[in-house]
């Protein structure tokens, strides 16, 4: 640990932060790898060691048995001298009085408040859909963003003969729970509302070769289905959607998008629009009060506009700018956005924001081998590799470091991509 | 059983044992400075970027496309480097000293 450059009284001063997953996390670490000397309290309703997300809808669900990989080990926590705090809901913050309020009513005194809550599976209220549920009662309908999740639907998938898995929703989660499904043998039907699948986040060539994919695994992948109810017979579940079609499922995965988890932000009154708005320092309205992840909103330098990041990455490099913050008032330069989604052998590589595009390049190295460029005029704002690193990896390097793609090499595929011709101009 | 040591930027000299998994999922479990490994281990985010040695490199093994490129990511990069979450913890790399990049 380093102890240059505190500030003076970080020794006698105390940081709450509610939400121990990717952001609260490394928050609290990265604070004390600061040099932070003050007391750290992490919280969170999730009984469970925190835990990589990710791996829950590929690793862990294709694992024999459901272990979470978790982010620290128990021992780190101690090591840091983080009290971590775990299967401890936060029910209501005190910006005037810096206290917060536990579910048993106890208080918890903070100089420094990290809101760091995320946000939860949207549940859509479906007709019949709370009434999917096993001969026991136990529900068979599931989201798939805690580790309970995943060993409830482990477990679903063990009891199935036929192994009959309707999945609502073709976005990530869908797709990559379908990839993790197939590899079980299970047989997967996609239920998707719009034409193509991942329409709100990808261009058409990335939703074409994805539902290509998925089709040819013997996914039964369904856009343009509006679900209007679920009915059960004999503890089979059957979707059904305004055309007339029906899905029979054993059990039935939901991933159509989020909820913030704001509500505690709300109720304190900062200010939240679309998210907790935060500065460049993940500060909220209250300048004591820091939010970082899943559940901010905030002014992106690099792509000049108000975004919110459902991403491990968004998470990460929040919770080290504002811990650079907080111990020792740096700021740091903006973050350049990526993700990535592994399914069946494929993985997917994103970086940067393909919103605002008039223009995509693609590059198609071999088969199942290529990459997507999207363009705003001149301005590269994103490149979407599918098992192709060095595209992402040239496309990361393009946008962070502002240097004008060559069109003409990336349109050309006799020249390999490489740094020096890519570059010039 | 594979003893290992990691030398962090700081040159602080860890010294971890492991039998199974990578040699990221065990530096991170002993708290390794330098070794995040955000993606969980699927060489994804080239924060688990180490150095071998030019004998112990020929030993565990060139990266593949996919790592090679991934390391591009980092300006660090030299000839013997590796992402340790690629790497299998077994006796192969028994007795190694592995310098963390970052």
């Amino acid at each position: 640990m380093q102890n240059t450059q505190l500030e003076p009284n970080s020794l006698q001063q105390s940081v709450v932060i509610i939400g121990a997953s990717h952001g609260g996390v490394n928050f609290a670490f990265n604070l004390r790898q600061q040099g932070w000397l003050g007391k750290i309290t992490l919280l969170d309703s999730d009984p469970e060691l925190p835990y990589h997300r990710p791996p829950l809808s590929k690793k862990t669900l294709q694992s024999l048995e459901v272990k979470s990989i978790p982010l620290k080990v128990q021992k780190s926590y101690t090591d840091s001298h983080i009290d971590l705090c775990l299967g401890k809901r936060v029910i209501a913050i005190n910006k005037d009085n810096k206290i917060v309020t536990l579910e048993n009513n106890k208080h918890l005194a903070f100089d420094k408040l990290v809101i760091a809550t995320g946000c939860s599976a949207f549940i859509p209220p479906i007709t019949g859909l709370s009434e999917t549920v096993d001969e026991y009662g136990t529900s068979q309908y599931f989201a798939m963003r805690t580790h309970s999740d995943a060993v409830a639907i482990k477990k679903a998938l063990s009891a199935s003969t036929n192994k009959e898995v309707v999945i609502i929703g073709g976005g990530y989660i869908g797709l990559e729970s379908a990839s993790s499904f197939i590899a079980l043998g299970a047989k997967v039907t996609v239920i998707e509302k719009q034409e193509k699948i991942l329409s709100r986040v990808t261009s058409s060539a990335m939703s074409d070769f994805l539902t290509d994919l998925h089709k040819a695994k013997g996914v039964d992948l369904q856009t343009a289905k509006d679900i209007v109810q679920i009915k059960h017979t004999n503890n089979k579940h059957y979707v059904q959607c305004s055309d007339g079609s029906e899905y029979p499922a054993d059990f039935i995965l939901i991933g159509v998008g989020v909820r913030l988890n704001t509500q505690l932000a709300t109720d304190a009154e900062l200010v939240v629009d679309q998210g907790i708005k935060v500065n460049d320092v993940c500060q909220t309205s209250h300048p004591d009060i820091y939010s970082i992840g899943d559940c901010t909103i905030h002014f992106n330098k690099i792509y000049n506009r108000w975004i919110r990041l459902e991403s491990v990455q968004n998470a990460v490099d929040q919770a080290k700018v504002a811990a650079q913050f907080l111990a020792k008032n740096n700021t740091s330069a903006p973050a350049l956005p990526w993700f990535w989604s592994d399914q069946y052998e494929y993985k997917l590589q994103i970086v940067g924001l393909s919103q605002g595009y008039n223009e995509i390049i693609k590059r198609q190295e071999a088969p199942g081998q290529f990459s997507l460029w999207y363009f705003n005029n001149d301005t590269l704002l994103c490149v979407e590799a599918v098992n192709y690193a060095k595209a992402y990896v040239l496309g990361t390097q393009a946008i962070k470091q502002g240097l004008k793609v060559n069109k003409q090499v990336l349109n050309n595929l006799t020249i390999a991509l490489a740094k020096p011709q890519l570059f010039q101009a | 059983m594979a003893k290992v040591i990691f030398i962090t930027k700081t040159n602080d000299a860890v010294e971890v044992e492991g039998d199974s998994g990578s040699l990221m999922e065990l530096a991170s479990a002993n708290g390794v400075a330098g070794i995040d490994g955000d993606c969980g281990g699927v060489c994804s985010c080239a924060t688990c970027h180490i150095y071998l040695t030019p004998d112990d490199f020929k030993k565990v093994g060139t990266p593949d496309e996919i790592e090679s490129d991934m390391l591009e990511l980092d300006d660090n990069v030299t000839q013997y480097s590796r992402l340790c979450c690629q790497i299998e913890v077994s006796e192969n790399i028994d007795g190694m000293t592995f310098r963390v990049a970052n």
